[in-house]
């Protein structure tokens, strides 16, 4: 057993521990060890990303039990993936919340304890492989997350901060509610283990299997905020510190990570009675989604909020090559997912770096920047990336899941929907750049400059959106095995639950109640 | 005994949502206990309702309980009370804050 598998999740748990153990006083020790953990887990992902690009699969199971019966952690290509990407996100969120004249971490106590506490929720997810140790994940994440949401305080923080919390325990209640009516029928909660048990349902198990899945699919879309459950999302996203958004542009993509895993895996195209339940209502919601985050970019009063729309109809998109099931718009998919999470944290970066300039985020006239031009290309490459125009990264993305959903019925819907987001996003930011740079009024003291080192992190976001771009090949050839290991995944089930076939989790077979 | 426990679910998740549904912080944090209280008793009863059967090894028993749904329903009792205990918490910061004890934090116009 490789004990490299369980770091993840152990670093950033060791370094919030020793962070509120150093107190609240020593902030410059509690920067220190909140680096050194995203450092340390950059690391880690790397040698997973290395570790798993030539098709290991890497199980831990905690406490040595059999698979089926304990709790198994797996390092596959996908898991490696996400690893890497919310390292990279949480190295540019931290560096950005301990710069800058008034630093965001300074604001309020233990920024940095609830920061690793939400990475090592995130990490947990992506590598766990049981269905209830997913919720458990969750919920760290999530709590953490309220905190982090919370931050610096504020009533209208706390306004958005009380939806996000109820919408959210609500769907815990329903997480719960289908983990167990699942167990009730498979009697194991064991991801791989559930891939080979759905497929042999009894016919007269398989509705609550299908109903289970379908409150699954509610949860996880709650999390992606999916339409028409996104309402908790553009309020709590626009009012959070500017670096804790730049975070929360991995949180969507945990939900639609779920459903992948669940979605497409354990109820994927093989899974006989309940095979592809999602897909029908996954497909709408993922249109839906598209359109409804483009119109809310259109109508955003300022720009956090229009990155907190823009962020919906990301999540929109990806779902739709999530939806369609196929390699190769799973491989585009991920693609996507990997340049929207990057682009989107740099604008939420720097829309807070445009406010400071321009005291306020709204768009209406304010006294003009100091810096146009370093802000001004910045916002012009951020745009152009997450519009999908040529040649950044977004192009690429938008490109690789036009080719891949080309040969559906559904084909005109989809494209429409995807180019038409692509067309609004465009103006929309054509919209705002013209009313943040060019509508100014007099008055008002003079905008602090913003030093080079305050800009740092989004910068070297956007050169990671940038590098994405053009080294295309390696990382599409790198998602393209990543999406045929996950199209074969039920050949490694077994191998997961360590050779000893399916067994249920349940010691005994059920019998006729008393 | 189905009967009855379904029927206190039932009637628990109802109770549950109509309150969620509500405008006031607190009726919101009552109603989001009693849904979890109703999702505990619903994973007891996954593992099928057993009386007077040991669940785990016990001599001269002739048939066992599931206790995997009692492990759960343990971690998620945990998990709900620490997540109410956060959310009542919320709900009074925000009365603190803004005045009010509506969800909005701000009273409805009349």
């Amino acid at each position: 057993m490789n004990h490299a598998v369980i770091v993840p999740v152990l670093l950033p748990a060791l370094a919030a521990v020793l962070i509120v153990l150093v107190g609240d006083q020593r902030l410059r020790v509690q920067r220190a060890l909140g680096l050194l953990s995203c450092a340390g887990l950059a690391i880690v992902a790397l040698g997973a990303l290395g570790h798993t690009a030539l098709g290991a699969i890497e199980v831990y199971r905690l406490g040595a039990w059999p698979a089926p019966f304990g709790i198994a952690l797996v390092l596959d290509r996908l898991a490696a993936l996400m690893l890497a990407l919310t390292a990279l996100v949480a190295l540019a969120t931290v560096a950005a919340a301990m710069i800058g004249p008034e630093p965001w971490d300074a604001r309020g106590r233990f920024f940095h304890a609830f920061f690793q506490f939400q990475l090592m929720g995130l990490n947990g997810a992506f590598l766990t492989g049981d269905l209830f140790n997913l919720f458990v994940f969750f919920e760290v994440l999530l709590v953490a997350s309220y905190c982090l949401l919370l931050h610096g305080r504020g009533a209208e923080r706390l306004r958005a901060g009380f939806h996000y919390v109820a919408v959210n325990l609500a769907a815990s209640a329903l997480f719960l509610l289908a983990i167990a009516a699942l167990y009730a029928v498979t009697g194991t909660l064991n991801l791989a283990d559930l891939a080979l048990q759905v497929p042999r349902l009894a016919p007269k198990d398989v509705p609550i299997a299908r109903a289970a899945a379908l409150v699954l699919l509610v949860v996880f879309a709650v999390k992606a905020a999916v339409f028409p459950l996104y309402l908790w999302l553009p309020r709590a996203y626009a009012t959070a510190s500017p670096p804790v958004a730049a975070l929360f542009a991995i949180m969507t993509k945990v939900g639609v990570y779920a459903i992948l895993r669940v979605h497409g895996l354990v109820f994927g195209p093989d899974a006989g009675g309940s095979a592809l339940v999602a897909g029908p209502w996954l497909l709408v919601g993922a249109v839906a989604t598209v359109a409804l985050g483009a119109f809310g970019a259109f109508a955003a009063a300022g720009l956090a909020r229009m990155a907190a729309y823009l962020t919906i109809a990301s999540v929109g998109t990806l779902l739709v090559g999530v939806a369609v099931f196929s390699p190769a718009s799973l491989s585009a998919a991920l693609y996507y997912l990997l340049h929207s999470t990057l682009a989107l944290a740099a604008l939420f970066l720097l829309a807070e770096r445009i406010a400071t300039q321009r005291g306020g985020d709204g768009f209406g006239p304010r006294p003009p920047l100091a810096q146009p031009a370093v802000l001004g290309v910045a916002l012009a490459v951020a745009a152009v990336s997450i519009a999908g125009l040529p040649p950044l990264s977004g192009f690429v993305g938008k490109l690789a899941l036009l080719q891949a959903t080309g040969s559906l019925p559904a084909t005109p819907v989809l494209w429409t929907a995807l180019l038409g987001a692509g067309l609004a996003s465009t103006i929309a930011f054509a919209r705002a750049g013209s009313a943040l740079f060019w509508k100014t009024a007099d008055g008002g003291a003079p905008p602090m400059r913003a030093s080079w080192g305050s800009l740092a992190p989004m910068v070297a976001l956007l050169a990671c959106s940038a590098a994405l771009a053009i080294f295309a090949a390696p990382v599409k050839r790198y998602t393209d095995a990543t999406a045929r290991q996950l199209a074969d995944w039920r050949l490694y089930a077994p191998r997961i639950l360590r050779e000893s076939g399916p067994r249920s989790a349940r010691p005994f077979p059920p019998r006729a109640n008393p | 005994m189905e009967f009855l426990v379904a029927g206190a679910i039932a009637i628990l998740t109802g109770c549950g949502i109509y309150l969620m549904l509500r405008g006031r912080t607190f009726p919101v944090v009552l109603g989001l206990c009693l849904l979890s209280y109703a999702v505990n008793l619903f994973i007891i009863a996954m593992g099928r309702l057993w009386i007077a059967v040991p669940p785990l090894v016990a001599d001269g028993a002739d048939g066992y309980a599931d206790p995997l749904p009692q492990a759960l329903v343990l971690t998620a009792i945990v998990i709900g009370f620490a997540t109410t205990g956060f959310a009542i918490e919320l709900a009074l910061a925000l009365r603190g804050a803004t005045g009010t004890d509506h969800v909005d934090g701000k009273e409805p116009r009349p």
